[in-house]
C-alpha cells in the first residue's frame, strides 16, 4: 500500500511539473479503459468469428463458379469491399433508424436499436466480404495433383473438401488473414462514432471529460498497440505450426550429431 | 543528428508555408457548424447563424479579416491550443474545468439548459432511479459533466454533433437528450422531426458543471482575450448585437 501511494505521489508531481502530458489522469481512468479494450476485442472477434464462418462457403461457392450463386457473392463482397466500413456502420446505425417500418418491425427492438449490433452486423459483414475473396483465392490456389491424388484414392468430393482442398487452403490463407485480423482491429473504432465506449470511445470520453487533446489517444494507442503485438504473436506461432514445410531448411552443422549417430 | 535538424528545418518550412496563407492581420476564429440556430451549415456549404454572425461582427469591430475554421465539437479546444484558429466562437460554457486548459472572454450570452423527452414521458430523475436510462448529449460538452454527476448510472451516450442526437431521439434510441433550451427550440422543438417531444423538468442549476454564461476561447494568455471583452461590450453598445439576436431569437439572449 505505502509504495503504491508513493508511486501515485511521484506520478501527479511529474504531471504537474515536467510532462504536458497528465498521467495522473490516465492512471486514475484506466479501469475505464480496460473496459473499453474489452469491447473492442469483443466486437473484433465475434465479427472475425461468425464472419469466418460466413465466408467458407461463400468462397467455395465462389471458387467452384456455382452458377447464379458466384455472381451472386461476387455482388455483396463487391459492395461491401468497394465501401468504407464508416459507411456501412453508418447505413445500418442511422440509416436503417430512419425508416417508421424499420423502428416499428420485429428487428427493431431489441436489435437494430441497439448500436452494438448494428456495429456487429456491419463488422461481420464487412470482414466476411473480405474473407471470402480471398480464401476464395487459396481454394483456386489448389495444386491440381492433390486432388488428383485424393481422387484416385476415392475420395468423395466431401471428403477431398473437408481433408485436402480446405486445410491446404487455410494454410496458404494464413499470412493474408493475419492481415485481416489487424485491419478489423483496427477499423473497430468505427463503434465510438455510433456511441459504443470501445477503447477509441472512452479516449474520446476522457479528452472530452476534461478538454484534453492528446492523453486518451496516447492511452487508447499504447493499448491498441498491446493488442496487435499479440495478435502478431499468435500469428507468427501459427505460421511456424502449420506453414513450417515452407521455412528454409537450417543446414547441419559440419560434424554434427546426425553424422555421428 | 542531422536527421533531426532536417526534420525540424522541414517543419519550420511547413509552419512557415501555413503561416503565409493568412495575413498577420487576419483573425482566425473557431466554429462549429451542426448546431442550428447557433451554427449551422446551408445547402451551399456556406455557414450560417447566431454564432457565426457574431464572430463576423467581432472582426468588424476588431478591424481585423476574419477567417472562419470549422472544426468538430470534440476537438474544439485541442484544436485551439494546436493553433489551429485563434479563437472558439462556438457557444462554449465558461467553466472551471475548461479554464484550466483556456482563457475566456465576458459572456457573450447566457440561456438554461433542459433535458427533452417524449411528451407523455414519465421518469424517475433520482440519481438511483434514472438507472439504465438511455441520456444522449453531445461529447466534451458541460452537460456530460453534469450527467455523469447527476446521473451516474445512467447509461450516458456521446455524440459527435447535435444533430445525431436528436436523430437517435427521434428514432427511439434515447429516452432523453439535454442541451441548450434556444438551441433545441429553434433546432428540433419547432421542427418537423421535433413533433410529440417536449421539454422534460426544469432548468437545470448546475453552475460547477454548466458554468457562468457562454464565452469566447483564446489561448491561455492571449491578449486577444481583453480586446474581444472590449469588442463584445462594443457591439452591444451600438446595437449591432441587437440586430444578429432578433433575426434569430424573440428575447435577448445576452441575459442580465
Amino acid at each position: 500500500m505505502e509504495s503504491e501511494r508513493s508511486f501515485y505521489e511521484y506520478l501527479q508531481s511529474f504531471s504537474e511539473t515536467r510532462s504536458p502530458i497528465d498521467f495522473v489522469l490516465i492512471y486514475d481512468n484506466l479501469p475505464r479503459f480496460f473496459d473499453g479494450a474489452l469491447v473492442t476485442l469483443q466486437l473484433t472477434f465475434l465479427a472475425l468469428l461468425v464472419g469466418g464462418l460466413i465466408a467458407v462457403p461463400l468462397a467455395i461457392a465462389r471458387a467452384y463458379r456455382k452458377p447464379f450463386l458466384s455472381p451472386a457473392i461476387r455482388v455483396y463482397t463487391y459492395v461491401f469491399c468497394g465501401t468504407p466500413l464508416l459507411v456501412q456502420v453508418y447505413l445500418f446505425y442511422f440509416g436503417l433508424g430512419q425508416f417508421t417500418a424499420v423502428q416499428e418491425s420485429f428487428l427493431w427492438d431489441p436489435i437494430l436499436s441497439n448500436p452494438w449490433w448494428c456495429v456487429i452486423i456491419a463488422f461481420t459483414l464487412n470482414t466476411a466480404a473480405y474473407t471470402t475473396e480471398f480464401l476464395r483465392g487459396a481454394i483456386e490456389a489448389t495444386p491440381h495433383g492433390e486432388v488428383e491424388a485424393a481422387k484416385a484414392c476415392g475420395m468423395s468430393p466431401f471428403t477431398r473438401m473437408r481433408l485436402v482442398v480446405l486445410p491446404n487452403a487455410f494454410r496458404r490463407a494464413l499470412p493474408a488473414y493475419s492481415n485481416e485480423v489487424i485491419f478489423t482491429l483496427h477499423g473497430s473504432v468505427i463503434a465510438s462514432t455510433v456511441t459504443l465506449q470501445d477503447l477509441l470511445g472512452v479516449g474520446r470520453w476522457l479528452n472530452g471529460r476534461y478538454y484534453l487533446a492528446y492523453e486518451g489517444f496516447l492511452t487508447a494507442m499504447v493499448f491498441y498497440m498491446a493488442i496487435v503485438f499479440l495478435i502478431t504473436f499468435v500469428f507468427r506461432m501459427a505460421e511456424k505450426r502449420f506453414l513450417g514445410h515452407l521455412r528454409p531448411r537450417e543446414a547441419p552443422a559440419p560434424g554434427s550429431a546426425r553424422v555421428a549417430a | 543528428m542531422i536527421i533531426k535538424q532536417t526534420l525540424l528545418a522541414s517543419a519550420v518550412g511547413a509552419f512557415a508555408f501555413m503561416a503565409s496563407t493568412a495575413t498577420a492581420d487576419t483573425l482566425r476564429m473557431g466554429v462549429e457548424g451542426a448546431y442550428p440556430p447557433f451554427s449551422q451549415k446551408e445547402a451551399d456549404g456556406s455557414l450560417s447563424g447566431f454564432d457565426i454572425e457574431i464572430a463576423l461582427a467581432l472582426c468588424e469591430e476588431l478591424k481585423r479579416e476574419c477567417e472562419l475554421v470549422e472544426q468538430e465539437w470534440d476537438g474544439m479546444i485541442p484544436a485551439l491550443i494546436a493553433r489551429k484558429y485563434d479563437a472558439i466562437v462556438a457557444s462554449m460554457s465558461i467553466t472551471e474545468d475548461r479554464k484550466k486548459r483556456v482563457d475566456f472572454t465576458e459572456k457573450y450570452y447566457d440561456t438554461p439548459s433542459r433535458f427533452i423527452a417524449k411528451e407523455d414521458a414519465d421518469f424517475d430523475m433520482t440519481a438511483e432511479g434514472s438507472k439504465g436510462l438511455k441520456i444522449g448529449v453531445l461529447r466534451g460538452t458541460t452537460l456530460q459533466c453534469h450527467v455523469e454527476k447527476a446521473f451516474p448510472d445512467a447509461d450516458l451516450r456521446l455524440y459527435n454533433t447535435q444533430e445525431d442526437v436528436f436523430a437517435d431521439l427521434v428514432a427511439g434510441r434515447l429516452d432523453l437528450q439535454l442541451n441548450n433550451t434556444l438551441q433545441a427550440i429553434d433546432g428540433f422543438l419547432n421542427t418537423d422531426q421535433g413533433q410529440g417531444f417536449a421539454f422534460y423538468g426544469e432548468n437545470i442549476d448546475d453552475p460547477e458543471c454548466l458554468g457562468e454564461g457562454t464565452g469566447i476561447a483564446v489561448r491561455k494568455g492571449d491578449a486577444l482575450a481583453d480586446e474581444l471583452t472590449a469588442a463584445i461590450a462594443a457591439i452591444r453598445a451600438n446595437g449591432t448585437y441587437a440586430a444578429i439576436n432578433d433575426k434569430y431569437f424573440d428575447v435577448d439572449i445576452y441575459g442580465k
